[in-house]
């Protein structure tokens, strides 16, 4: 009984020492740390994404704590709300953003692109594209080995069976980056998300000559510049056979994307029935053009008779 | 013979694997491949800069002519393989697997340029300075024809404050199928010995030894036999093993010496030349003829006739597999170079460039990759990699993003023989990942 009784009270004074020490040693050795700090953390998504351009959400906790101004500093998860509630803690003013979604510029799917051959190495994007152009036409599209849908944190990215392209699910997608970091062939693009989910961008990043980029797919850009004729704003530019949408200048009218042959400008989330009038109306403007210049060339050609005829009478004129 | 059985051969040390040699086309006498109806010149044929195009659509050029010169010192000449008219000079296929830009030229007739020397005279006065070699060799755009396709000049420049006594020249030949150079060793074992003796007064060393692998017996005693002729120059017999063709398990193999981590071969005092450069090197210094033409081992298990092929570079692949008899028909990859460290062509079109090697077509069940299982930690892959490196944590650290780990691990270091995805009981892809690394952390450099 004594032995019981003894071990318990050694054990138990032992604690209440070691208790005492430890006290006294976090109070010696205290870390003085901002209790915002906690705050912040607690307000930001922890999704550790890397999306802000930071390691991780404690990483960029401290970083918004450090800074006088906060507004070049965004956290793409959480978006506005979690910044304004960062901005409250914090007593500083930050900007409202517009929020930006992934998108896939590449419509090369299996159907519209040539396959030359078998890839059968190791399954992954980066290692495919160092060995050789790929096992389709199109040494710029996409592998379709899904990287980028490994690389994503939020399950927003599947690999659709039948086009063998990537697909971004859009109530997911926080705009962390990550895809766009990943893929080796650099068509994924972070883009605004746009009023009503609207938005417009250029499926493809071929920068080969129209002819040869046909070749090996059929929805590949050209460089034809029907788009950026029809553009208003200036907002697309054609440079090394591709075209380019800006999309800060654009303004969703949608006329670029009935102008393109291929259809391969993409309009999320536009009516069908817009872009059907759209394109009646391209196309009515276009057969009056075309009328308008059959005529003129008519006149033209009429105009040129008579003078030639007038000239004859001249001449046979002078000659008598 | 007897002094074979008593003496244990040299070899290298760390590592090394020893995959069915399979030399079906060993027998197989040098043959000229007939002109092909036209060449598709790559500019980009070695590493470095890609040669600058200097002729146009519709020149006439002549075999030997530059086409192509190089862009700074790391970079080669390019020259006229044929004679003919220029035709496109566009973005075409190539061995690499990339769309690079390639020169056209249809043939016309077989019209050398008047300095070559095309008569098989052997000339053994090497009356030229140790600059005007390097400055011929780099003329004739000679590169290494091992694999690597590293500019010749640049290894014959000795950087400053490194001095190099022994020249070491490679005819191991230790990729399975290839058969190339063994032959080159038979048919032309004098022009090889004069070349190596233009090197060594090159370089000014007063050594070298040339390495063969115990599989070339009637190389090694050929060899020997006329190297008594060649003051200074050694043939040593070596156990066969692979990749004792890498240049630094050649080194450590005949001379015993280990090249640090990263450095080169010089900072042990050797330069290490492949014995189909050093016969290019020949024809460039003693003929002047630059390199147009090479020899291309075109074998496989089930091709008709197994052989070896002089072809001029931008000959279309397809022709030599016509030339050996038409392509299997239960092939599954067309490979050039050899079964360990060649690339699958993804087009037969595709022209043989300055270190192709060889053709090899693989039938379809042994091309096929087997399914892939997870690593069960036996070590095999570690114990094989000729650079003592760990090619299963290298993998993992790939796999998992973390370059700059793998780059402490020495991931720089991996000559990509292969030897642990040759190994691996779950068949699993390193070579793969580690190559990944090792272009990331390249891109990351630059």
């Amino acid at each position: 009984m004594s032995l019981i009784l003894s071990t318990i009270l050694v054990l138990v004074s032992l604690g209440a020492a070691a208790a005492i020490i430890l006290y006294f040693v976090s109070q010696k050795f205290k870390v003085e740390e901002d209790p915002r700090l906690e705050q912040v953390e607690g307000a930001l998504p922890a999704t550790n994404c890397g999306g802000c351009g930071f390691p991780g959400c404690s990483a960029f906790a401290n970083e918004l704590l450090k800074a006088d101004e906060i507004g070049n500093l965004h956290c793409p998860v959480g978006g506005n709300e979690v910044m304004k509630q960062v901005a409250e803690i914090l007593g500083k003013e930050v900007e409202e953003k517009d929020p930006f979604i992934a998108v896939v510029k590449c419509a090369g799917s299996i159907g519209v692109r040539q396959h030359f051959n078998v890839y059968d190495g190791a399954p992954n994007c980066s290692i495919a594209t160092d060995l050789y152009s790929g096992e389709r036409g199109c040494a710029d599209g996409c592998v379709g080995l899904g990287e980028c849908v490994d690389a994503c944190d939020f399950d927003a990215m599947y690999m659709d069976e039948h086009t063998g392209l990537p697909v971004v699910i859009e109530d997911k997608c926080t705009a962390c980056n990550a895809c766009v970091n990943t893929c080796p062939k650099d068509i994924m693009a972070l883009w605004p998300k746009g009023k009503k989910d609207r938005r417009i961008y250029v499926a493809c990043v071929n920068e080969e000559k129209g002819g040869s980029a046909r070749k090996e797919c059929s929805m590949a850009c050209s460089g034809c510049a029907k788009c950026a004729d029809e553009c208003k704003y200036d907002a697309i530019t054609v440079e090394n056979n591709l075209a380019k949408i800006d999309y800060d200048t654009c303004k969703l009218c949608g006329k670029c994307v009935v102008a393109c042959d291929v259809r391969n400008i993409v309009a999320d989330h536009f009516k069908p029935e817009t872009l059907d009038k759209l394109a009646t109306k391209r196309d009515a403007r276009l057969e009056k053009e075309k009328e308008e210049r059959i005529a003129a060339r008519k006149a033209e050609k009429e105009a040129a008779k008579k003078a030639k005829e007038e000239g004859n009478t001249q001449t046979d004129k002078t000659e008598e | 013979m007897l002094s074979l059985l008593t003496k244990s051969l040299k070899r290298f040390h760390i590592g090394g694997i020893h995959p069915p040699e399979n030399k079906l086309s060993e027998g197989a006498v040098i043959k000229d491949l007939e002109l092909p109806k036209s060449v598709n010149i790559p500019i980009s044929q070695h590493i470095g800069a890609p040669a600058k195009v200097v002729v146009e659509r519709g020149d006439m050029v002549k075999v030997g002519q530059v086409i192509a010169t190089h862009e700074g010192f790391v970079s080669s000449n390019i020259h006229a393989s044929v004679s003919g008219k220029v035709g496109k000079i566009d973005k075409l296929m190539d061995s690499s697997g990339f769309k690079r830009v390639a020169i056209n030229i249809r043939t016309k007739g077989d019209d050398w340029d008047e300095s070559v020397d095309r008569t098989d005279t052997l000339i053994k006065d090497i009356p030229y300075s140790s600059e005007e070699i390097v400055k011929k060799i780099m003329e004739a755009g000679v590169v290494g024809q091992g694999g690597a396709a590293f500019p010749s000049h640049v290894k014959l420049t000795v950087p400053e404050g490194k001095h190099v006594d022994t020249l070491v020249v490679n005819g191991v030949e230790c990729e399975p199928y290839l058969t190339a150079d063994h032959r080159l060793m038979l048919e032309k074992p004098h022009e090889v010995m004069v070349g190596t003796q233009i090197l060594m007064k090159s370089l000014g060393v007063k050594r070298a030894i040339i390495g063969i692998e115990n599989n070339k017996r009637d190389a090694i005693d050929l060899m020997s036999e006329i190297s008594n002729d060649y003051p200074g120059i050694e043939v040593e017999a070596l156990k066969v093993q692979y990749p004792q063709g890498g240049e630094k398990q050649l080194i450590e193999a005949v001379l015993g010496k280990e090249v640090p981590s990263g450095g080169l071969p010089a900072d042990v005092g050797v330069i290490v030349h492949n014995v189909g450069t050093i016969y290019s090197m020949y024809l460039a210094v003693q003929k002047n003829q630059p390199l147009v033409e090479r020899v291309v081992t075109v074998t496989g298990s089930d091709v008709a006739k197994p052989s070896n092929l002089r072809v001029r570079i931008g000959t279309p692949v397809n022709e030599l597999i016509y030339a050996a008899g038409g392509l299997p028909d239960n092939t599954g990859k067309v490979i050039s170079g050899g079964p360990m460290m060649g690339k699958a062509l993804n087009d037969i079109t595709v022209p043989i460039a300055k270190a192709t090697s060889g053709i090899l077509m693989i039938p379809e069940e042994v091309s096929i990759r087997e399914k892939v299982y997870p690593c069960v930690q036996c070590g095999k892959c570690i114990s094989v990699c000729p650079m003592g490196l760990e090619p299963r944590l290298l993998m993992n650290l790939s796999i998992h993003k973390n370059h700059e780990e793998a780059k402490a691990e020495h991931a720089m270091d991996c000559l990509e023989c292969g030897s642990c995805s040759y190994i691996c009981p779950s068949n699993r892809p390193i070579l793969d990942y580690i190559r990944m690394s090792k272009s990331k952390l390249k891109k990351m450099a630059s």
